[in-house]
């Protein structure tokens, strides 16, 4: 029972927010849909939700085609970034609303729904809060409230868009791993729009990149974050330091640095690519590109090293054990990137 | 700031709420109190005297078949159009936002003329309906159309600014949770806006009861039989029966008072949950 997106296309207007998306949702799998805003990320979503309908394209679950559903009809759970629960009702009647509006035949008795209403409520940990009102919760408690209402449907596929975005970070990374706990012990599908890189590579079995409306790179975080398909998706996977460089006869020149290079590397003007914690610190005469030391702070566990190379400012977060003393402000040192990353420069 | 702390007013501002309250006795409370004073000139009988004539209950009967016409098609249409407005995109949405602000921005003799020129016995349906023998303009009918257009905002004007802010995404939610339309109409939508709703009701009906202008130029002032509230109270002003213009007065103002009780009164019990429906 797999979730098969086939070729989706959609446009506001003139304006295309989704062209020619293709991919696939394993079974219990928890895929993150990444992007800018501006993406298509949350376009997708509604339409997977049955809110939007694509221009063209297949949608199919478990091989039934969902485009042929309306939205009441498929079945699938979704959390909004703004909670979207109903002000009016308790959080008790929130959670049961989707048993309740079913029709008669099949809708579950006051008392079993009753009994459903309370495994979720301790299943999202809000056991005490049945009988309060939306506004009289916190932000985090909404969002609970909100994947319990759509859970009670037992829905064949649960998509979130955005679903910690107005929340603060602390609470956004508990969440989040909580988020992953309920969805390891229900199992069901689960699609899960971000434009936190830091959240879809922690939480997500997959990751789906999309840049203005198409699917740029899709992998496990692990693969995409040590190999990413371009210099976009480099950068925007966070922490990245960008340097121009050249490429001639397999040896990488910045500045006054000289590097070989692998085979398979792009000849000519190249843009060089590392994550500003794979660094090491070189006196002068050592290995390394020439920069200048401009300033530096400390920033929780780390320390933020703000420097000048090649005309151009560049930031780099180390840990205190791996700057050496040589390293002040008003000095000069060689950074050796760990690991670079060509990309032929645009 | 709660409503038990004391507030200091620096320099000329206390200056400034007296000559606001003082405005406010001479322009809205004095001619309010004259109209209960002139009343009750000829003391309590020759208060109760127009209601004795069957020409005022006729008017009181008349005005509130068109306000209980009027009012609940006002509401229909108001909710209508505001969820249109505020949950879809079309071409020429700027343009019904227009057309429902313009019956506040003309006068409502115009109100009342555009009728008579359409449908009265020179306008430009006249003769046809007359031929098929229907009468619009001196009747119920047109009292009705006019008033109808008079307060068309009301209720739609109420509703538009909180449903926007609501926005769409609870009655979505409510679709993927399975709920039909008229499902997610009757447990969302409506409940959503039922404060604002009524309080929309409650401006449009005292309007709806009050108006006189546009009423006046499609009724024909037929006694008895075409003479709202209103009209009858100029009618009996004309006649140089001033207690008895006032005593009727007062049941218009009365009902005015009336309003702005129960909307107090609303305000005040259901704060909370007013409150909750627009935060979020």
């Amino acid at each position: 029972m797999s979730l098969i997106v086939n070729s989706v296309s959609k446009a506001f207007g003139r304006y295309p927010a989704l062209a020619d998306v293709s991919l696939e949702a394993r079974q219990g799998e928890f895929l993150a849909l990444l992007g800018p805003s501006g993406s298509g990320k949350t376009t997708l979503l509604r339409i997977l939700a049955g809110l939007e309908a694509p221009d063209g394209g297949a949608v199919t679950f478990g091989g039934e085609d969902l485009l042929a559903l309306s939205a009441r009809e498929r079945r699938v759970g979704m959390v909004f970034q703004h909670y979207a629960l109903f002000r009016h009702m308790t959080v008790a009647r929130n959670i049961a609303f989707g048993l309740s509006v079913r029709p008669r035949a099949t809708r579950p008795s006051k008392a079993e729904i009753g009994r459903r209403v309370g495994d979720l409520l301790r299943l999202v940990q809000l056991e005490d809060l049945e009988t309060r009102y939306p506004s009289q919760l916190s932000g985090g408690q909404r969002q609970r409230v909100a994947l319990a209402r759509a859970l009670a449907i037992e829905p064949r596929m649960l998509l979130l868009d955005e679903p910690f975005g107005a929340l603060d970070a602390k609470v956004r990374r508990d969440l989040r791993r909580w988020l992953r706990r309920v969805h390891d012990e229900t199992g069901v599908t689960t699609v899960f729009v971000t434009h936190d890189q830091e959240e879809a590579l922690d939480l997500a079995d997959r990751v789906a990149i999309l840049k203005d409306g198409r699917l740029v790179q899709i992998g496990e975080p692990q693969a995409v974050y040590n190999a990413p398909a371009d210099a976009f998706i480099y950068d925007f996977l966070g922490g990245a330091v960008r340097l121009r460089g050249h490429v001639a006869a397999g040896v990488l020149a910045i500045g006054d640095w000289r590097t070989p290079t692998p085979d398979d590397a792009p000849q000519g003007g190249v843009d060089a690519f590392f994550r500003q914690d794979q660094a090491v610190i070189n006196g002068v005469e050592g290995e390394g590109f020439l920069a200048a030391v401009k300033g530096m702070a400390q920033r929780g566990p780390a320390i933020r090293l703000d420097l000048e190379a090649l005309g151009e400012p560049l930031e780099l977060l180390l840990a205190a054990g791996e700057v050496p003393d040589f390293a002040r402000p008003g000095g000069t040192v060689r950074i050796a990137p760990r690991q670079l990353r060509l990309f032929a420069a645009a | 700031m709660s409503g038990s702390s004391k507030i200091h007013l620096p320099g000329w501002a206390p200056l400034i709420v007296l000559l606001a309250i003082a405005g406010m006795v001479a322009l809205v409370v004095l001619p309010l109190a004259m109209v209960f004073i002139q009343a009750l000139g000829n003391g309590v009988d020759g208060f109760l005297e127009p209601f004795s004539e069957p020409d005022t209950w006729s008017a009181i009967k008349l005005t509130l078949i068109v306000a209980g016409i009027s009012v609940p098609l006002n509401a229909v249409f108001g909710l209508a159009a505001a969820w249109a407005v505020t949950r879809f995109q079309f071409a020429g949405k700027s343009l019904l936002m227009a057309l429902i602000d313009l019956p506040f921005s003309i006068s409502p003799v115009i109100s009342g003329l555009v009728w008579v020129l359409l449908f009265g016995a020179q306008g430009f349906f006249g003769p046809a309906l007359d031929a098929m023998g229907v009468k619009i303009i001196f009747t119920v009918t047109g009292l009705v159309l006019a008033t109808v257009l008079i307060t068309l905002p009301f209720v739609a004007r109420e509703l538009i600014p909180l449903m926007q802010e609501q926005g769409a995404d609870e009655e979505a939610a409510a679709m993927t949770l399975g709920a039909g339309g008229w499902t997610t109409f009757f447990r969302v939508t409506l409940p959503n806006v039922k404060w604002a709703l009524l309080y929309g009701v409650l401006l449009c009906n005292a309007r709806a009861m009050g108006e006189f202008g546009a009423v006046s130029v499609v009724s024909g002032h037929i006694r008895g039989l075409t003479n709202t509230l209103p009209l009858h109270v100029e009618i009996l002003y004309n006649e140089y029966d001033f207690v008895g213009a006032f005593a009727v007065a007062t049941l218009l103002a009365g009902l005015g008072l009336l309003t702005l009780l129960a909307k107090s009164f609303l305000e005040w019990r259901f704060a909370g949950e007013i409150a909750a429906t627009r935060r979020h």
